[in-house]
């Protein structure tokens, strides 16, 4: 019964939140997201005292029925687990000791990082967040073939319900740490349960703390239990010690498995006084898990590596001169980059949710400590003037929601132009691509030699959209580009006033 | 049938569904309807309108023309071509009129159309655009289809044999397998190009514009409008203008609000035409707009409007 009404509340929870993700269509309404807001990592670094306070409740109440039903990556794991039972019929867990020193390290390493600046570490253990970049990563083009192979069908037959998208790969390394997590995090599920939450993950660790001490739990009555060991067998967390009759509550998920299996009803979720012991302290040291650290290790030598070479065919060999940002674009709402740095777990539902593709994970931009977070590239888009999803979809704070009047003040990068590139400079033809796109007019056509007119920038009304940059035909170097400025401005806008223009006659 | 067997037919569907026609199967299917048929006839050569509403002016235009049958003859596959470029309101006349577009809609199928596609390449994201411009909702309404131009796979390569800088092209499939086209412009200025016309709405049939921008913009709007399939109707649109800012332009002080429709089959001279128009508005002298020339250099038209049959309907 409790199992089954898990189960229920959990799927719509993730399925909702993996198709908000992936849905590029707007068929799912932004107020979905929600589902991202109520994770955890995500409501501490917006200081969302109400989120923060309703986790903490509801698992003083219930135990770590989040991980159980309302973090996807628990989800996934459970998945996963489910379709290795397919292969393997007879699948069976045994209790096993916890990790109790590999799991507090790792929280403590990752306070430390987040303390000391080196924020990405968060962001790489935080289950929704590492969850987010496998959706947005690999699903999601996943989802996108699906769509341009309806789409083809579909047009072919004339009906246009669907149509194509490009489908690529936004950075090279996110992709490569996006698919490590998603086949180590499935391999570890696959083999043992729910290892990674009861060993890696630090709000597995956190909540399984606070869980330690909710008023409901899973109990077995000693009197009635018959010490078969099935319980024991079933449970995914590897917590039961039959033996001992104990259960250890830090690494329980309330999945509640163990309860339908048990056939003297000796298992039992309730409120009780009898304290369990909680068994298998170790002794400090010996249980740290080395394929872990190996995980970890390669994860960040193979994403060295990728950069590496990929910095290197970044390299243009050209006789004019580079259009290389000395600073990143922070997307809107950021603040600045030290805020975004600071409240960023990089899950990347911005990259997805932007309508222009323009929000793309960070390699080495904002520093190491940065990487994957969210930066403005206008290879594939531009901002659109009058858009604010990405901020209004930020679960943890790090873009702040901006209306659209606040948006079109809003000063992320500043035009730079550099008119040697230039087309009508090199040329001496007409082309205006870059005025043609700009919103502001910070970029505006004025007379050149003869009937030609050339680009003059007015960096006190630019907003930094980028429009400029992506559409410039300059090759290999752009003649405009938007250099990023620490702190996002305030800009004004001058309101023209109209005037009365009549026409009278059709002047020929 | 099986996982396999399934799957095997999912792939040979999508492959098959890569076939296209071939330039010569666009070829044969081609008609003839060019400027020269209209100047042969009794009916005007440009027709222009003042003073109403836009889909009262274009009723009343399109009459002086000899009517839609005209030009649209029954069963046709017609594509209406409007300029949607931006994520802009109708009241900010970066796009071109909904209630326009519609009505040359609704004239198409009485005239017999079987079908009526709009689409536009845009500048801003294409869902914005379609949505924001009132265009898709008003066409829809009138029946038409309203397609996506977003993938270069909606495009097909054709060469331009009397072009000077743009020697090929690749064209929306739409237009190179319609029966005829009509192209619907709004009347703006424009920063690089200097307006914005009919000729200038031809970018939005095509998949690369960077091109155009980096090899002589003036010359290869002139050069794209000499593609075999030309539009068989030119309607600008400006019943409000862009005199400033163009062609997306920052606010409404960039419009003026001056009723005005041109209609013509020759595209030079309604171009030209709507130049004039523009420049009681803003001194634009048409030696400045740099395509009008070039594209009279290519025989596809004639800037001396004083020469052809006009008529000019103040309503």
């Amino acid at each position: 019964m409790l199992r089954k009404l898990r189960i229920i509340i959990s799927i719509p929870i993730f399925a909702l939140l993996v198709l908000y993700f992936v849905d590029f269509s707007g068929f799912l309404p932004h107020s979905f997201r929600y589902l991202a807001k109520i994770q955890l990592i995500p409501a501490l670094l917006a200081l969302n005292f109400v989120i923060l306070g309703g986790l903490t409740l509801l698992t003083l109440i219930f135990g770590r029925v989040y991980c159980s039903a309302i973090c996807p990556m628990g989800f996934y794991q459970d998945i996963v687990n489910r379709l290795s039972g397919v292969f393997r019929k007879k699948k069976r867990f045994k209790y096993s000791r916890p990790l109790t020193v590999l799991r507090w390290s790792l929280v403590a390493v990752t306070v430390l990082a987040f303390l000391t600046g080196f924020h990405a570490l968060v962001g790489l253990l935080d289950p929704y967040s590492a969850f987010g970049r496998m959706t947005v990563h690999v699903f999601k083009p996943a989802y996108l073939e699906g769509n341009n192979l309806l789409a083809a069908i579909f047009t072919h037959f004339g009906n246009q319900t669907f149509y194509k998208l490009s489908i690529y790969i936004a950075s090279v390394s996110t992709f490569v740490i996006a698919l490590i997590t998603l086949l180590a995090i499935g391999w570890m599920a696959a083999v043992n349960g729910r290892i990674y939450c009861n060993s890696i993950c630090p709000v597995g660790t956190i909540l399984g703390f606070i869980s330690r001490f909710s008023l409901l739990k899973i109990r077995i009555d000693e009197q009635l239990c018959n010490s078969c060991g099935t319980c024991g067998r079933k449970c995914k967390a590897s917590c039961i010690d039959t033996k001992a009759h104990s259960i250890d509550y830090s690494r329980c998920i309330n999945c509640f498995d163990c309860l339908e299996v048990c056939t003297k009803n000796a298992i039992s979720f309730k409120y009780g006084v009898k304290k369990t012991s909680v068994n298998g302290t170790s002794e400090p040291g010996s249980q740290i898990d080395a394929s872990k650290r190996r995980f970890l290790m390669a994860a960040g030598v193979v994403s060295l590596a990728a950069s590496t070479s990929f910095a290197d065919s970044k390299l243009l060999k050209g006789n004019r001169i580079t259009a290389k940002r000395k600073t990143p674009v922070s997307p809107p709402g950021s603040l600045s980059a030290s805020h975004l740095l600071e409240k960023c777990t990089s899950c990347h539902l911005c990259v997805s949710k932007c309508p222009s593709n323009v929000i793309q994970p960070a390699f080495t931009e904002y520093g190491l400590s940065g990487i994957m977070q969210p930066v403005l590239g206008f290879e594939h888009g531009f901002c659109n003037y009058d858009c604010t999803i990405c901020s209004d979809v930020c679960p943890s704070g790090a873009l702040l929601p901006l209306t659209v009047a606040q948006k079109h003040q809003n000063q992320m990068g500043q035009v730079k132009f550099i008119i040697e590139n230039c087309i009508v400079f090199t040329d001496g033809t007409s082309c205006g691509a870059c005025s043609e796109h700009c919103p502001t007019q910070a970029v505006s056509m004025v007379a050149y030699k003869g009937d030609l007119t050339i680009p003059q920038t007015d960096v006190n009304i630019c907003v930094g959209c980028g429009g400029c940059e992506y559409v410039c035909p300059a090759t290999p170097n752009k003649a405009i580009y938007v250099e990023g400025i620490g702190k996002h401005n305030k800009i004004e806008i001058k309101t023209e006033k109209k005037e009365e223009v009549k026409v009278d006659d059709f002047g020929f | 049938m099986d996982r396999r067997s399934f799957l095997r037919a999912l792939a040979i569907t999508g492959a098959a569904m890569t076939i296209k026609e071939s330039g010569a199967m666009t070829l044969m299917s081609q008609r003839i309807g060019g400027a020269s048929a209209a100047r042969n006839s009794g009916a005007y050569d440009l027709v222009a309108v003042m003073g109403g509403n836009p889909a009262e002016m274009f009723r009343k235009g399109i009459a002086e023309m000899g009517g839609m049958e005209r030009f649209v003859k029954k069963g046709f596959k017609v594509v209406v071509k409007p300029n949607i470029g931006w994520d802009k309101r109708p009241e900010l006349a970066s796009n071109t009129n909904p209630d326009l577009v519609a009505e040359i809609v609704s004239q198409c199928y009485k005239a017999g159309a079987k079908e009526v596609i709009v689409f536009d390449h845009t500048c801003d994201d294409w869902r914005k655009c379609y949505d924001n411009s009132g265009i898709e909702s008003a066409a829809k309404a009138a029946g038409a289809k309203v397609i996506p131009a977003h993938e270069s796979s909606y495009y097909r390569e054709i060469s331009l044999p009397k072009g000077v800088s743009l020697k090929s092209a690749k064209v929306h499939e739409a237009i190179l397998d319609s029966d005829v086209w009509i192209n619907v412009p709004v009347l703006k200025n424009h920063g690089g190009a200097k307006m914005s016309i009919s000729m200038k709405n031809h970018m939005g049939i095509v998949w690369d514009r960077g091109f155009f921008h980096s090899h002589d913009l003036q010359q290869c709007i002139a050069d794209i409008c000499t593609l075999e399939k030309a539009a068989v109707l030119n309607v600008v649109d400006a019943y409000r203008l862009m005199k400033t800012n163009g062609p997306r332009g920052k606010s409404e002080s960039d419009v003026v609000l001056s009723k005005g429709l041109f209609i013509s089959q020759d595209i030079v001279a309604v171009d030209t035409a709507a130049t004039t128009f523009f420049n009681q508005v803003r001194e634009m002298p048409l030696e400045s707009v740099g395509h009008l020339a070039k594209a009279q250099a290519h025989r596809l038209g004639t800037m001396d409007i004083d020469k052809l049959k006009v008529k000019k309907i103040k309503l």
